[in-house]
């Protein structure tokens, strides 16, 4: 907390810029890494690999089931009800269903890698 | 956040790129699906006594779980494995909406004026989050059939587009700048599901997987913003890795048919002459057609047969019908291939995947740069329910859409057989000159069947 309140103080120094907190600051430096490691991890993948991996990355975005829970947690009034109730529905559905469908996908392959391997991490 | 919370989500993370690393190596590829779902049962089991419930708020959050789960667990295990993509571009979808539902709830929730800091991501993943939502509808629609799967074109569309993207900055403006005029979030709802739809009609059927996975990192972008919206870790972590790798992928995607990005979006508006100039050409031509019997001695006396599958072959089911063929060739001494091209079926991987659930030997598909020198070679090339993959168009047309994209020599074969239903073009919808090549026979009818004959048949050559 310490910490914090003197990045506060440092901030506003710096006059108008105390419009962009601390947090925001924080936010946008997680942003900026996790775009770079995104790219990075993935840059040498397979043809064979592109539909799962497509799909996978589609249930890690089911990780708006977190917002979908924090808004419908706490939801009163007819309007959030409604809200929450279709996203927290809409978001688990993109999870389970994501992952779900991914592992179906790579069962296919079950067995098969083995010989397959070698010949693979070599291409590309 | 507290220290427990924020050390759960750093462990998510982790695991998400984890997961994604192994994702995209054909080793642990099934790992990396696992590790990526640990990390989103830790996320969440770490939000959840975070919450503060009201009644209300916990019921609809079970209800909520369990249809989504129902609807989840169902849909991902009961879809045929051909129609993966549609069940892919579903999931993406309905991740989209739930971001600008997030992001709408939370501008309610902030009132009259709320801080540009967390109205900016919001109204993003509103827009964002809604084309996704409408966009993956169509791609859908489009690959289950519902809607035709040629591009859809009117005259101007591209201006229509156009207004319809600057009516979405204008009312984005205002939102921010006059803040929450009453029922704005639902008219710039309404305003990106329109454009969703505007977007993807005119992209043809073979094209959805690019267009998924377009949709797949919009997505995820949306749900980054929410994250700053809810100052949430998780969310802005997660979403911005999807967003950063569905990128590349979409890139590697379109890299993979040997087109541009640029032009698998907005290429369908010259399409239409093309498609109209080749197909009077193709009038007054004969194609040559032949007996199941020669054609089942032709294979039977080969000593090297390629078989070309594609999405034909999916539709009809014919994998298996398929790979009791090849056995019965192999036992007569015949070596047998697959010659997966990267875009057979309707997304990368696709064949490999549905050639894999019907137990061919994973030895026998051969990708196209390590096949393509064979087929000089080889005696009988066998197309199965594939069309342009091996139109020769793409390398000696220059005006064709397809012009440029990597396809299988199938041409250099000494026989080409085409198991096809009618001479109705391919995806691309544009006519394929090899049908009408000296060297091919045609075997009308559909897959499935034209196999189980052709199996009866060599077993009595």
């Amino acid at each position: 907390m310490a910490q914090a309140a003197d990045a506060d103080e440092y901030a506003a120094t710096l006059g108008d810029w105390t419009l962009v907190s601390n947090e925001l600051l924080n936010e946008l430096t997680f942003f900026v890494l996790a775009i770079f490691v995104g790219i990075e991890v993935i840059s040498k993948v397979p043809t064979i690999l592109h539909t799962p991996l497509m799909s996978g990355t589609n249930a890690i975005h089911g990780i708006i089931l977190v917002g979908a829970l924090v808004i419908a947690a706490g939801a009163s009034s007819p309007v959030s009800v409604v809200l929450g109730l279709a996203a927290v529905i809409l978001a688990t559905t993109n999870v389970v269903g994501g992952f779900v469908v991914t592992d179906r996908m790579l069962e296919m392959f079950k067995g098969r890698q083995a010989a397959r391997t070698d010949e693979a991490a070599t291409k590309r | 956040m507290t220290v427990v919370i924020t050390l759960a989500y750093l462990l998510a993370a982790v695991l998400f790129i984890l997961g994604l690393k192994q994702l995209s190596s054909p080793k642990g590829a099934r790992n990396g699906n696992f590790i990526a779902a640990l990390g989103m049962v830790i996320a969440l089991a770490a939000t959840i006594p975070q919450l503060h419930f009201t009644t209300t708020g916990l019921i609809i959050v079970l209800v909520g779980v369990v249809i989504g789960s129902v609807i989840g667990t169902v849909g991902a295990r009961m879809v045929k494995m051909t129609a993966i993509p549609q069940m892919v571009a579903l999931f993406n979808g309905v991740g989209g909406g739930a971001a600008a539902l997030v992001a709408v709830s939370e501008l309610l929730r902030l009132g009259a004026h709320p801080p540009f800091a967390e109205a900016f991501p919001s109204v993003f993943s509103i827009v964002i989050g809604s084309i996704s939502f409408a966009g993956s509808m169509v791609a859908f629609a489009k690959l289950q059939e519902l809607l035709t799967g040629t591009p859809i074109t009117y005259p101007g569309q591209q201006v229509v587009n156009a207004l319809l993207a600057a009516a979405i900055v204008g009312f984005v403006v205002a939102v921010l700048v006059i803040a929450s005029i009453p029922f704005s979030f639902l008219a710039l709802m309404v305003l990106a599901v329109v454009l969703g739809v505007a977007f993807v009609l005119p992209i043809g059927g073979a094209d959805m997987p690019v267009v998924i996975s377009l949709l797949n990192a919009f997505t995820g972008l949306a749900v980054a913003a929410s994250g700053f919206t809810l100052n949430n870790f998780a969310l802005i972590v997660a979403g911005t890795l999807v967003g950063a790798s569905g990128s590349l992928l979409t890139k590697l995607m379109s890299d993979a048919m040997g087109r541009s990005l640029g032009n698998i979006l907005f290429g369908a508006f010259g399409q239409v002459h093309a498609g109209a100039g080749t197909a009077a050409g193709a009038q007054g031509r004969t194609v040559r057609t032949s007996s199941i019997e020669d054609l089942a001695t032709l294979l039977a006396y080969s000593r090297r047969v390629i078989i070309v599958p594609g999405y034909g072959l999916a539709v009809a089911q014919a994998q298996h019908a398929v790979r009791e063929l090849a056995e019965l060739l192999e036992k007569r001494g015949v070596e047998v291939n697959y010659a997966i091209h990267p875009v057979a079926g309707r997304m990368p991987g696709h064949m490999n995947v549905l050639l894999a659930e019907a137990n061919v030997p994973y030895e026998q598909l051969k990708e196209m740069d390590d096949i393509n020198d064979e087929f000089k070679n080889a005696d009988v090339v066998l197309v199965v329910g594939a069309n342009d993959v091996v139109n020769p168009a793409a390398r000696s047309t220059p005006g064709s859409p397809i012009y440029g994209m990597p396809i299988l020599n199938a041409d250099q074969a000494h026989n080409i057989v085409f198991l096809k239903r009618s001479m109705r073009p391919g995806f691309a919808g544009i006519d394929n000159d090899l049908l009408y090549d000296p060297k091919t026979i045609m075997l009308f009818g559909d897959a499935k069947d034209s196999l189980t004959k052709l199996v009866s048949a060599v077993k009595a050559a």
